[in-house]
Formats: C-alpha cells, sequence, structure tokens
C-alpha cells in the first residue's frame, strides 16, 4: 500500500444468499413465525396513492429453466414520481402512505413470483432530464455471488422510454426490450409480465449501479 | 462558493467482489450472466432506499437465543456479535436494517428444502434482526452455528457462516453476504468463499472473538464490522437533478 494514499474501507465482499435465504429475510416462507411484523409483497394499502398493478414473472437459468429459490426485491417511487426517503431531493410531497419498497420469493414448485404495487410517476434524471416510470429490482439467489440489479420499465410509455436516459445508455438498443414489462388485464385488474434471464439468449440487461 | 452536498455512490470497485462466474461453486455456471454489466450514473433511484421506523420490530428480535425458544433453551454454544456497520469514508451507517440468518448448531436450517441429518432443535429458529443505532452499532445474541455438508463436490462442508443483509442509506448499498468465525479449518478450502479473489477481502469476511467482551460463565463475543459504499460530494460536479 502507498503511503501516500488516503486510507479508505473496502466495501465489505459479497456472498450468495444461498438457497435458504428465506429464513432470513421471509421467514414466513419457511415457516418460521418469529417477529411481529414481516415484510412481504404488498406494497399498497387502502390509503395509497395511485393506480394499483401486479407485477409478475419468473426468473430463468441458462438452460431456460425457472429458479424456485429466488429472492426479489423493488424499490420504485410513489405515484408522483417521489421516493419516500431523505435522499429524495427533488422537493415534491411524497405520499406518505408508500414505503416504496417489497420484498418477495419465487414459489418452490413453479418459480413465479409477484408484487402488488401502484405504478410509480415519472422521477427527475441527472441535469434536467427526465426518467420514465420505472421500477428497481434485485435478485438474490443460490449461485448468485453479487446480486443482480435491473429496472422494470412500462410497455405502455413509448414515449418516456424513448427518452429515459438510463435506456438509452444502453448501447444495443435490441437488449432494452428486456426491461420492458408487458401490460396485460386479468379480471379487470392490470398486470405486467416481466420475465427475467439470467443468461443466454436474450439474457435480460444487468446493471452495476 | 463551493458547497459539498451528497452525490452518487462512489463506483463499486468490482475487484473486491466475486465475479459472477465462478466454476468452483457450480451453481454459479448457469446463474452468471454472460454480457457486462451496463454501468450507469446513479439517479434518484440509486441513492435513495426505504426507511423502517423502530416500531416494526419486538424486543427479541435481535436475540436468536430467545426468539424461537418454545419449551427451553437452543442447544450449542452461546455467542454475542457486534460491530459497526461505516461507509467506505468511515461514517457511521445508522438506522440501517441488518438481517441474519443462520443454521443451528448442528449444521440444520430450520428450511423446507434442507434435507441435512443433522438435528432440528425444536428452539431455534435461526433468523434476527436489528436496526443499527446512531453510531452504525449493533449487536445481536445467538448461537454458534455448526459445519455443514453440501452438494458441490462430493464432500464438501461449508465452515460456520452467519448470513447477512443489509438495507442502508441508498439502493446502490445493498449488500448480502456472509461472515465467518476466527479458527474454521474449513475456512481455506470453501468454494464459496473462495469466489472473492482477494485474501484480503476473503479475510474481511472473518469474525474475530472479542476476548475483553464476555458474559462470564455465559457466552463468549465476536466482533465483525461491515463497510457499505459511501457518496460523493456534488463540488465534482456529479449533480442527480
Amino acid at each position: 500500500m502507498n503511503a501516500w494514499n488516503f486510507q479508505e474501507l473496502k466495501e465489505t465482499p459479497s456472498q450468495t444468499g444461498g438457497p435458504y435465504v428465506h429464513i432470513g429475510l421471509l421467514p414466513q416462507q419457511a415457516n418460521i413465525e418469529v417477529f411481529e411484523h414481516n415484510f412481504n409483497n404488498q406494497l399498497v394499502s387502502e390509503k395509497t396513492q395511485g393506480q394499483r398493478i401486479r407485477l409478475e414473472g419468473q426468473v430463468f437459468d441458462g438452460l431456460g429453466l425457472p429458479l424456485r429459490d429466488v429472492l426479489l426485491e423493488i424499490w420504485q417511487a410513489d405515484a408522483n414520481g417521489v421516493y419516500p426517503s431523505q435522499a429524495d431531493t427533488q422537493g415534491k410531497t411524497v405520499d406518505p402512505n408508500f414505503l416504496g419498497w417489497g420484498r418477495t420469493g419465487a414459489n418452490f414448485e413453479t418459480g413465479f413470483w409477484s408484487f402488488n404495487t401502484i405504478k410509480p410517476g415519472a422521477v427527475a434524471g441527472r441535469k434536467g432530464s427526465t426518467q420514465a416510470p420505472h421500477i428497481a429490482v434485485v435478485l438474490f439467489a443460490r449461485g448468485i455471488n453479487i446480486g443482480l440489479n435491473t429496472r422494470i420499465y412500462f410497455d405502455d410509455e413509448i414515449e418516456a422510454n424513448a427518452n429515459d436516459p438510463i435506456l438509452n445508455s444502453i448501447e444495443w438498443a435490441t437488449r432494452r426490450q428486456t426491461l420492458i414489462a408487458k401490460r396485460t388485464e386479468v379480471d379487470g385488474e392490470v398486470v405486467y409480465r416481466f420475465d427475467i434471464r439470467i443468461q443466454g439468449e436474450d439474457e435480460t440487461v444487468f446493471f452495476d449501479i | 462558493m463551493l458547497i459539498h452536498t451528497l452525490g452518487a455512490y462512489a463506483q463499486r470497485n468490482t475487484d473486491d467482489h466475486p465475479p459472477a462466474y465462478t466454476p468452483g461453486y457450480k451453481t454459479s455456471v448457469l446463474r452468471s450472466p454472460k454480457n457486462a454489466l451496463i454501468s450507469i450514473n446513479e439517479t434518484l433511484t440509486e441513492v435513495t432506499s426505504p426507511h423502517f421506523s423502530p416500531s416494526l420490530f419486538g424486543p427479541k428480535d435481535n436475540d436468536l437465543i430467545l426468539n424461537y425458544a418454545k419449551d427451553g433453551l437452543p442447544v450449542g454454544e452461546r455467542i454475542i456479535v457486534h460491530g459497526y456497520v461505516r461507509d467506505q469514508f468511515g461514517h457511521p451507517v445508522k438506522n440501517a436494517l441488518l438481517e441474519v440468518w443462520q443454521a443451528n448448531a448442528s449444521g440444520r436450517y430450520r428450511h423446507p428444502n434442507d434435507k441435512f441429518i443433522g438435528a432440528m432443535d425444536p428452539n431455534f429458529g435461526g433468523c434476527g434482526r436489528i436496526l443499527t443505532d446512531e453510531n452504525g452499532f449493533f449487536i445481536f445474541r445467538t448461537i454458534k452455528p455448526g459445519p455443514y455438508p453440501w452438494r458441490n463436490r462430493i464432500n464438501e462442508w461449508r465452515p460456520a457462516h452467519v448470513h447477512f443483509s443489509l438495507i442502508a442509506d441508498g439502493w446502490a448499498q445493498r449488500l448480502i453476504s456472509q461472515f465467518y468465525f476466527e479458527g474454521d479449518t474449513l475456512i481455506d478450502t470453501c468454494p464459496i468463499l473462495k469466489t472473492i479473489p482477494s485474501e484480503e477481502q476473503r479475510r474481511a469476511l472473518i469474525a474475530l472473538e472479542d476476548k475483553n467482551n464476555f458474559i462470564e460463565s455465559d457466552s463468549r463475543c465476536y466482533r465483525f464490522d461491515i463497510h457499505l459504499r459511501g457518496r460523493r460530494a456534488t463540488y465534482f460536479e456529479n449533480d442527480l437533478t
């Protein structure tokens, strides 16, 4: 080490969440009742503002098989495009009935996952730009050494997506499609389908954030 | 006037972490992207993060010895683990959510998919959580986990370890990892620990016994510190909006 370097701490290295990640992060999925308050995939309460949506999909490995042990978390702005965080500097009013965050595990049999949330509003980007409505996603599982970060965009936001600085920073335009969730309606409920392919054909774009 | 406000998180040094593809840990082979990660200029999405109210936490949440105890106490070595969460610039990370999970003293997890013959402990659940305090300090009490076999090569044993997860001030700080215990002879050959290329960084995951702290005739104590990414200053023109 050079004596003239100032001392910074190295980030603690990542390790896989392992096959039993549910015990710690979703104990009820492992049939463990310990905590009074458990985190889950329901981001909305009756008072939450905004359009209700369900996000759902599967996560596939390099052979195209669904991961049945994967854990997903999402982080998103409220209906007005504000993050419920002190670090949001937009100066807009935040929805007090929205945490913006949820966590779920894929179904142990089918690999399906889902979140009940609201469609986020547009958030400011850097240098006066505007980001299209989007939701940050991170994946953890056995065999994933460091959490995989991606983003969900919406297929009914064609113009906003075309101007999104992060989507446009992906050099290969065809790969941008891997981040677009597909809207359907099921029994009057708005559902966006978002499949994630960790490896192989149509591999999802993952970000170094 | 030059004003110091907070900007983006300093870029992650990927050499400090395992790569995605690590064939010695076989499961990573089909679960690693082949394409390079796309590096992005952080936005508000990456510098914000959920906040957790202390009201969500119960008094036994950080006590794995008591939080699942039914008819008695769990079997095994009673230990206390404590440490500080700091960012890379040395600032304490306050009110961060630290979640931990682990096997019991036999190396068995309370999980429907764990088929290891090691005995289940009826009084041990294996999970806990803590909010760090104003100094970034955390403490929890548990049973020292046992090593256990797993399918990688035929005879592969994990060193004793505790999994941990952190949610702090920014989404870019999100981290999941595992810590190990000083003196465990399985550490040197563990394929999962060896996914980390740097020896210095592998050592950073080993909790050391804190001999000055203990509960007499009751518990030993381990010290483990955690370092997360820190934010740069905007006077270097990395404005987020």
